[in-house]
């Protein structure tokens, strides 16, 4: 709750200081705005969960989530700060529109009630759907804000079907509920799998899975890049959580209704994302084919979770938000230099500016998950607990994905160490230096060292 | 305690190269590490208790909730494979010594990651690090190979490397499965993978995973087609690196994880495993005869060599395997030995192709008596290290199925054909080369000892049997 009020007060202040001619104070206030919003998190909440009608709970599921996507807020923010500075803009506009679709996410990690989802997915949604436009004169933009509106709607259609006929099912909205509802048989069961099927496709859609996955590519591709690392992180952590909690404390009882097409969408959307990728020219693309390739893996743990597999989402998306955001900050570094975005920008790199090329190496090996670091181990706990869980053939599927995407996240490692360079060197500032450094230890001590995360306070689960 | 120096001293040396800002002396820095690690070893050696099966043993807390210790320990065979492995990088550094590749801190930097991660292979006792030592092995070679390989380096090392995780991850699916099963609290310590009672299907599962994982380490036909080339591309130490000491990381894997784990499907299955192993055998055995090129034919004696080694671990049966043993450390210092004679026909002549070489034992004395040594070594003549070892593998497979053995024996009178016929047309044959400069000092170090270790295994096995048999009959001995 804390954490909401700080943020839409933050936004508005940025607003106000865009109109007013103190642009000099946006960045500084936005850096307090998230800090405040972190430490709000885990303070006493202003407003208890009576105020709310028990729609919002700040638990051991929202505290972990919320601070993971402030915190990568606030990194964005760092890199937006010298992007945007690079690209010269009014940014204020942006920046509070980014705020907005965070209050969005954060409340998709704390509803306890249907409504509420809804309210939250909504918020996050129609912002982004501005976003994807920013960059108001490339017509690639557009047509990816345009195309992500009309799918959006139309998937939040679907969605909202299906809570009208999951309340037609169990008469109410709120997730506790329904779920002892469910468990109790007590409700109408042809309305309850119809609900959780039309439900199920609008959280697809919004997370990007197989087949609800096309509108990912374009719109990835066309919107500004920061956008697209925003997109790529923090909502995607917003998408997974709100389907762990809608799933985990309502439709349990309804297991075999959806974990077999859970899986087989899974499967789906390991191998198309990761077979796609391989066919893409341009980096943009082939990472987010890649990103759809990474939900597929997140799924797997949600179709095999238990009590403990909240905590290795949470691992895994760490390390997955950390490498992406490294391989999204270099490919900005980058394209400031060069216009085309295939792999050839990236030839050479390793002459060109030899740190940058050894944080992206991180990153993409990161990502493609071989050990020692973070991503070996993100998907390492995933896969112990699909096996735990009886789900053999669906860690087998996976492994094979992952096999192929050592083809084209090698490519970019390829191009930079052993292609030879254009003449272009790259200097780094001292902020993205210190950033780089950050993202390359915390890939290197998450993976050697993954009980950081994994011991830090999961109090009642 | 000593485990951890000598995994992580490496690792050190290793760092220090990465750092380095004065390139020049990047070459003495990685052959002092070496030869640290080397005294470390050494004094392992020493320090061996053959009373007790596992020595040095430290075990550490790591990732607790999951059951994942930091634990290691080395038996005889590990001991052995840390012994050679300790022993041939810092032969391949001193034989490295006119390479001056471009980067060196880089390049000596990743040899010494590489030791570091092969130490943990071998030494580690929990499988989750097994794995993941497994899998670090694999990056510094692949950027040795890409960055300081020869032509058409991008395409082979990335096959290479994806043949090689594809089947690496098999083997973590089947450890995370094993894992599953072991009563809670889990634990991946090999201890508590051994004690696991498997049905014949689950067992069978594990061992095609595992089998995969291996096969294409060693490489077994048909899983071999990424070997040839890549060794043929890679830089002299990275070849050394690859055939030397990463291939028997495979038959490592098959001694620590399928002999004592899946006995009933090793007996009726392995079977097929050895067919496969003594087909690549006699395959690779044809087809280095007809070789033009030295390292191509390096590559396929060796892929020869382990064919044999992985067909005797399948058997799982004491003498085949203790010969197995033999035959890796034999195999590796000899391997290492052809790769930096292939190397010095290239530096001196500028070509690997046999045609263009010859008569050079007039000219050059002493490469002659090395070459003479290393190929003796190679084709298994008595007193040389490659006997011993190839006469209890054939022994071993004998007793397992005569008919088998009888055709894997025919891969020694190949092996002597392609070896004789190599070292004739290049040393005797007329001279066609202008001028050969014989070994220099510290390529004549280097020489002196590889030849110095094959005699000595040769003359006296008994040092490694002694060490491998009280481990080899405690893996065997975990079902029995």
């Amino acid at each position: 709750m804390n954490t909401i009020i700080i943020l839409t007060i933050l936004a508005i202040v940025v607003l106000l200081l865009g109109i007013s001619s103190k642009k000099q104070w946006l960045v500084p206030a936005i850096f307090i705005g998230l800090l405040l919003a972190l430490v709000g998190n885990f303070l006493p909440q202003l407003l208890p969960a009576s105020k709310t009608v028990h729609m919002l709970s700040v638990d051991s599921i929202s505290k972990p989530f919320t601070s993971l996507m402030l915190v990568l807020t606030f990194l964005i923010f760092l890199i937006a700060d010298h992007y945007f500075v690079v690209k010269k803009k009014t940014v204020e506009d942006v920046y509070a529109i980014i705020l907005f679709s965070l209050i969005g996410a954060v409340i998709l990690t704390m509803f306890t009630n249907m409504v509420m989802f809804f309210i939250g997915l909504e918020i996050m949604s129609v912002s982004l759907y501005i976003l994807a436009g920013s960059k108001k004169t490339s017509s690639r933009s557009n047509e990816a804000a345009m195309k992500y509106f009309l799918m959006g709607t139309f998937s939040t259609g679907v969605l909202l079907l299906g809570i009208t006929l999951i309340y037609g099912a169990t008469g109410s909205f709120d997730l506790a509920q329904i779920g002892t509802l469910i468990s109790s048989g007590n409700v109408m069961p042809s309305y309850l799998k119809a609900g959780i099927l039309l439900l199920t496709i609008g959280v697809l859609f919004k997370i990007g899975a197989v087949p609800f996955h096309f509108w990912v590519p374009d719109v990835y591709h066309g919107a500004p890049t920061l956008i697209t690392t925003y997109m790529a992180t923090v909502v995607k952590i917003a998408g997974v959580v709100a389907f762990y909690r809608l799933y985990s404390q309502s439709f349990m009882g309804a297991k075999d209704m959806w974990t077999t097409l859970m899986a087989v969408m899974a499967v789906a959307t390991i191998f198309v994302g990761n077979l796609s990728a391989l066919h893409q020219d341009r980096v943009k693309r082939m990472l987010a084919y890649s990103s759809i390739a990474h939900t597929g893996y997140l799924m797997l743990a949600l179709v095999a979770f238990d009590h403990k597999s909240v905590s290795y989402l949470f691992y895994y998306m760490v390390a997955y938000s950390v490498a992406t955001i490294g391989v999204f900050s270099t490919l900005m570094l980058v394209r400031e230099n060069i216009k085309e975005g295939t792999y050839s920008m990236f030839e050479g790199l390793a002459k060109r500016n030899s740190f940058l090329s050894f944080g992206m190496a991180v990153s993409l090996i990161s990502l493609t998950g071989l050990p020692p670091l973070a991503g070996f181990m993100a998907k390492y706990l995933v896969f112990v607990q699909a096996i735990n869980e009886g789900y053999l053939w669906l860690t087998i599927a996976a492994i094979i994905g992952t096999a192929i995407s050592v083809v084209y996240y090698f490519r970019i490692i390829v191009a930079m160490y052993m292609k030879t360079p254009s003449d272009v060197k790259i200097t780094l500032t001292t902020r993205s230096r210190v950033l780089l450094s950050l993202f390359i230890l915390l890939t290197i001590a998450l993976g050697v060292y993954p009980d950081m995360i994994l011991n830090l306070c999961w109090c009642g689960m | 305690m000593l485990t951890l120096v000598v995994i992580f001293l490496p690792l050190l040396f290793s760092a220090i190269l990465f750092g380095l800002r004065k390139s020049q002396i990047a070459w003495r820095i990685a052959l002092m590490g070496a030869l640290a690690e080397l005294v470390v070893t050494l004094i392992a050696f020493v320090g061996f208790d053959t009373q007790n099966v596992f020595n040095y043993t430290s075990d550490l807390n790591w990732i607790s909730r999951l059951g994942v210790n930091f634990s290691f320990a080395m038996d005889g065979i590990s001991l052995l494979m840390v012994g050679l492995t300790a022993t041939l990088v810092p032969i391949i550094i001193l034989a490295d010594s006119k390479h001056n590749p471009v980067r060196p801190g880089s390049f000596y930097g990743l040899i010494m990651f590489m030791q570091s991660a092969l130490m943990g292979v071998f030494t580690a006792t929990d499988g989750l690090l097994f794995y993941i030592f497994w899998e670090a092995a694999l990056l510094p070679i692949f950027f040795i190979v890409s960055m300081w390989g020869g032509e058409n380096r991008v395409k082979i090392t990335l096959k290479f490397f994806i043949y090689t995780i594809f089947g690496s991850l098999f083997m973590l699916v089947a450890l995370v499965y094993l894992y599953s099963l072991t009563p809670a609290p889990q634990s991946f310590s090999f201890q508590s993978l051994y004690a696991l009672d498997l049905s014949l299907s689950q067992q069978l599962f594990v061992g095609l995973s595992f089998f995969l994982a291996f096969a294409v380490k060693i490489p077994i036909f048909p899983f071999h087609t990424w070997q040839p080339n890549t060794y043929v591309v890679a830089p002299m130490a990275g070849s050394m690196l690859l055939s030397g000491i990463m291939l028997k990381m495979g038959v490592y894997g098959m001694l620590r994880l399928m002999v004592p784990l899946l006995p009933e499907a090793m007996s009726q299955y392995g079977i097929y495993g050895i067919v496969l192993a003594v087909i690549g055998l006699i395959y690779a055995s044809i087809i280095a005869i007809n070789q033009q090129e030295v390292k191509r034919l390096i590559a396929y004696s060796s892929l020869a060599h382990v064919g044999l080694i992985a067909a005797a671990v399948l058997t799982a049966t004491a003498g085949s395997i203790s010969g197995a043993v033999v035959q890796m450390i034999a195999h590796g210092v000899n391997v290492v030995g052809m790769f930096m004679i292939a190397n010095i026909f290239l530096l001196r002549t500028q070509t690997t192709q046999i045609s263009n070489l010859g008569g050079i034992a007039a000219i050059a004395p002493r490469f002659a008596i090395f070459f003479m040594v290393v190929m003796l070594g190679s084709v298994a003549l008595p007193l040389t290290s490659g006997f011993p070892g190839e006469f209890m593998m054939l022994a071993g497979l004998f007793a397992y199925n005569p008919y088998i053995a009888a055709v894997a024996g025919v891969s020694v009178v190949l092996g002597a054909v392609y070896m004789f016929r190599l070292y004739q047309r290049s040393m005797y044959a007329e001279l066609k080369v202008e001028k050969f400069e014989d070994l220099d000092t510290t390529e004549s170090v280097a020489a002196i000892i590889i030849v110095a270790l094959i005699l000595v295994f040769g003359l006296y096995p008994g040092f490694i049997t002694s060490l491998a048999e009280p481990a080899i009959n405690a893996l065997l001995a975990y079902k029995a």
